[in-house]
């Protein structure tokens, strides 16, 4: 199979009328993103990391966002979040502005051994937001427990998390957030510091938990494969200072398997033309219309 | 076997030493060391009968009084500090003066201020002692991990719960160290406050010994102020063990890879 | 004012250049602190909340200190002070180096010596006070033996440490290309042990200050210390305190000057070592 960028892949458009993701009408969108600037003011000069996003998430859909390295994928997550202030632009959670991290919010950090705190054990961590947020002792029990075992880490929950592998002690952070039982997960290059077989398993692990729980996924990733792999939709980002370049629904088969999906010639297309992709955005190329 | 073996060295090196000195002292009376029978002999008599209740109780609360204090303050302070950009800049030098003071040399300015008396003291101490625990609470909660705090914020964990449970926690590995510093130096404003300015207590005792050439005895509060220090030392040891746990454990899982 | 050093730079993630913050440098804060902290020590006794002759107002401290400056006689006691210091400090650490590459080299000596290094080390070194004075009365060597005694186990025991870290794997290398013993010691153990050895002199330097102060203050030994009680007792409360300001610009300088030795050996280090907690 021979795929160019010439040729349209599925419902991607072949030309964008502007660089931005793809939008839902007002009130079906779960999640919004419109506009979204982010300048840092540093001691060297402004910074511009962020120049112009918008895109909608709508409730249930698992997007993954990937782009070239310092395009800004982490000022976007961390933006979305709520951990830092947009300087243009806005983001609306269920029609609410963003102003500081929403309750239906919950964030895996890519450095899982410093998001995991060292002196607290294992089914602690899980269990201290909703202790934070005022959940009856009982309640939280169960919803700690139900967490490990959706993570397959129901037998550890007295060890600390510098007693796991890296790959366990993501599923502890995953547990957490699970366990906080948010509609929207943001995800931040959660499986860049773990080996290749246990990022195979973690990324079968948030699909099931993702089909299980019927939350909203937003997941952060340099990987290319792994964007494919993972969701039904690719937000591609140009290089810094960062606009969508491309937003493409992955029309893979919803029963994805390690082995068989990506062994699918439609799963070499996808990567092709993601890869040129982001190949066109690490040498500067910009959509049209680009501001 | 192995129980034994490790007895041996517990208590081989200790005992040889003693016998050092019980043979250097056997020979010649020498007028500044007296034998090990003289100083067991002397021991009793100058601290139970009376001056156990007399100085070293009232020395030992002092230093605890003031110790205490110092770590609450101390950490209390530096985390209204630390946890603060602009108060931090606003402080530092000043704090870094009051580090760097020697803190004996507090002990005249209290006497003006305070007068001699027992809230003295323990103000001697705490002024002396607080220092290496509230900067290194300072040091300790600025230099907090940025991603716990991004978690603990992206988790609405925030005031005082985010103190209690993230803040205070990251800090403890600095902060022991700080109060580590805050004992001994508190051990030694108890004993110079009273050499300085007292009539009683452990530390003016032990100077009357040594006014009026009551060698034997001298040695006996030398003794029991070693004594103080290594029951302190094993007490901190206790407590920093309970409290770093996870931080041990931490380091060598690290250090093992 | 030096910057301690940071060990929380944030590897990975690809954070932006230093974030500038709104509002005045850091200095500048620092500054107004100072002027602050002398701003309320100024009010104090004018208010009449303290007693001027308890605490006189910190102009009148100053221009005693300015006055102390033009004073030989002052300048000769910041010697004394500095001579016990550094002659203390200088005893301590060879003696602490030796016998710490001796015993660390040697798992019987560790075991051997383990109990009563840590019987020992926590006796606080006032306890010699008395001692001290019998021995050597209001002599120099009443301070050195205060200051030796306190260091030595400050050095020591980061040595220990420093011998415990060297890299079994460095000192094979070394064995099966035939090092000998005395290059062994000069190629592998002292570049491991160096940076534990600065910690230690560096923590050393400030132990060593307060046992120099302390005992020119209770024993007489001469030096800013004695200066400091002489005027006490004879009434001089502003000249007291002007001694006061100085043993903590001393100590200031120390300080700085501790860390800045500490970073230029260690320039090769990848990390400048913090304090060993254990």
């Amino acid at each position: 199979m021979q795929s160019d960028a010439t040729t349209p892949v599925a419902a991607a458009p072949a030309v964008p009328p502007a660089p931005a993701g793809r939008t839902l009408p007002d009130g079906q969108a779960l999640l919004s993103v419109r506009g979204v600037k982010k300048v840092y003011h540093t001691d060297g000069g402004d910074i511009e990391a962020v120049r112009n996003l918008t895109f909608d998430l709508a409730r249930g859909e698992l997007a993954c966002l990937v782009g070239p390295s310092g395009s800004g994928k982490t000022t976007l997550l961390k933006v979305i979040a709520g951990l830092l202030g947009a300087t243009e632009g806005q983001v609306t959670l269920d029609g609410q502005k963003i102003t500081g991290p929403p309750k239906k919010m919950a964030v895996v950090f890519q450095e899982y051994g410093r998001s995991l705190f060292p002196w607290l054990r294992v089914a602690d961590n899980v269990e201290l937001p909703l202790k934070n947020a005022g959940v009856p002792k009982a309640e939280r029990k169960a919803r700690v427990n139900e967490a490990l075992e959706a993570v397959g880490l129901d037998a550890v929950p007295r060890s600390y998390p510098w007693q796991l592998s890296g790959g366990m002690q993501q599923r502890v952070a995953i547990a957490r957030a699970v366990a906080y039982q948010p509609e929207v997960l943001l995800m931040d290059e959660p499986f860049a510091a773990v080996d290749a077989q246990t990022r195979a398993d973690l990324e079968d692990l948030v699909r099931r938990l993702w089909k299980d729980l019927g939350m909203t996924v937003l997941f952060v990733t340099h990987d290319i494969d792994e964007s494919i792999y993972l969701g039904g939709r690719v937000i591609v980002l140009s290089s810094s200072p960062t606009v969508v370049q491309e937003d493409l629904v992955i029309d893979l088969p919803d029963e994805r398997d390690q082995l068989e999906t990506r062994s699918l010639p439609r799963f070499t297309e996808l990567r092709h033309h993601v890869y040129e992709q982001i190949q066109l955005a690490k040498r500067g190329h910009r959509p049209d219309g680009a501001p | 076997m192995k129980t034994l073996k490790s007895a041996g060295y517990l208590i081989l090196l200790p005992v040889l030493l003693v016998a050092l000195w019980w043979v250097g002292t056997s020979g010649e009376p020498n007028f500044f060391v007296p034998t090990p029978a003289q100083l067991v002999d002397t021991f009793g008599p100058t601290w139970f009968e009376g001056r156990i209740a007399t100085d070293v109780l009232p020395s030992i609360g002092r230093l605890v009084a003031g110790v205490l204090l110092a770590i609450v303050l101390g950490i209390v302070v530096g985390l209204l500090v630390g946890l603060n950009r602009t108060l931090r800049a606003l402080t530092e030098p000043v704090f870094e003066f009051f580090r760097a003071l020697p803190p004996p040399v507090l002990i005249p300015v209290l006497m003006l201020l305070i007068g001699v008396n027992d809230s003295m003291k323990v103000a001697v101490i705490v002024s002396g002692a607080i220092w290496p625990v509230l900067l290194n609470t300072i040091e300790g909660v600025r230099s907090i991990d940025p991603v716990q705090n991004e978690t603990s914020r992206s988790y609405g964990i925030s005031g005082f719960a985010r103190i209690r449970y993230q803040v205070l926690p990251s800090a403890t590995p600095i902060i022991m160290a700080g109060v580590r510093q805050c004992l001994s130096i508190g051990l030694i404003l108890m004993v110079i406050s009273e050499m300085f300015a007292s009539s009683s207590g452990l530390g003016f005792t032990i100077v009357q010994f040594q006014r009026s050439f009551a060698i034997p005895e001298m040695w006996s509060g030398i003794i029991v102020l070693g004594l103080i220090g290594v029951v302190m030392s094993f007490i901190f040891q206790w407590a920093e063990a309970r409290v770093l746990r996870w931080y041990h454990g931490l380091k060598e899982v690290e250090n093992a890879v | 004012m030096t910057v301690v050093i940071d060990p929380t730079k944030a590897p990975g993630a690809p954070r932006p250049a230093r974030v500038r913050r709104p509002g005045p440098p850091r200095w500048v804060l620092g500054l107004v602190g100072v002027l602050v902290f002398l701003g309320a020590w100024e009010l104090l006794p004018v208010l009449g909340i303290v007693q001027a002759k308890y605490l006189p107002p910190a102009s009148e401290v100053i221009v005693a200190l300015v006055r102390d400056f033009g004073l030989t006689a002052f300048w000769v006691s910041v010697g004394e002070t500095l001579l016990a210091w550094a002659l203390g400090l200088l005893m301590a650490t060879v003696a602490a180096l030796v016998l710490g590459l001796l015993i660390g080299g040697s798992g019987f000596l560790r075991r051997f010596t383990n109990s009563t290094i840590e019987f020992l080390r926590p006796i606080p070194s006032v306890a010699l006070i008395p001692l001290a004075v019998l021995l050597y009365g209001v002599k120099i060597e009443s301070s050195l033996l205060l200051i030796v005694y306190a260091c030595f186990w400050q050095v020591l025991i980061q040595v220990l440490y420093g011998v415990a870290d060297v890299d079994n794997v460095a000192m094979q290398t070394a064995k099966s290309y035939g090092f000998s013993g005395w290059q062994r010691i000069k190629d592998v153990v002292f570049p491991t042990v160096l940076p534990y050895l600065m910690t230690g002199i560096r923590l050393g330097a400030a132990v060593a200050l307060i046992l120099a102060i302390t005992a020119e203050l209770i024993i007489g030994s001469p030096g800013l210390g004695r200066e400091i009680a002489l005027a006490q007792s004879g009434g001089a409360i502003s000249g007291m305190y002007a001694l006061i300001l100085a043993t903590g610009l001393l100590g200031m300088l120390i300080n700085v000057g501790m860390r800045t030795i500490e970073r230029r050996i260690l320039g090769w280090h990848p990390s400048v070592r913090g304090e060993v907690i254990a």
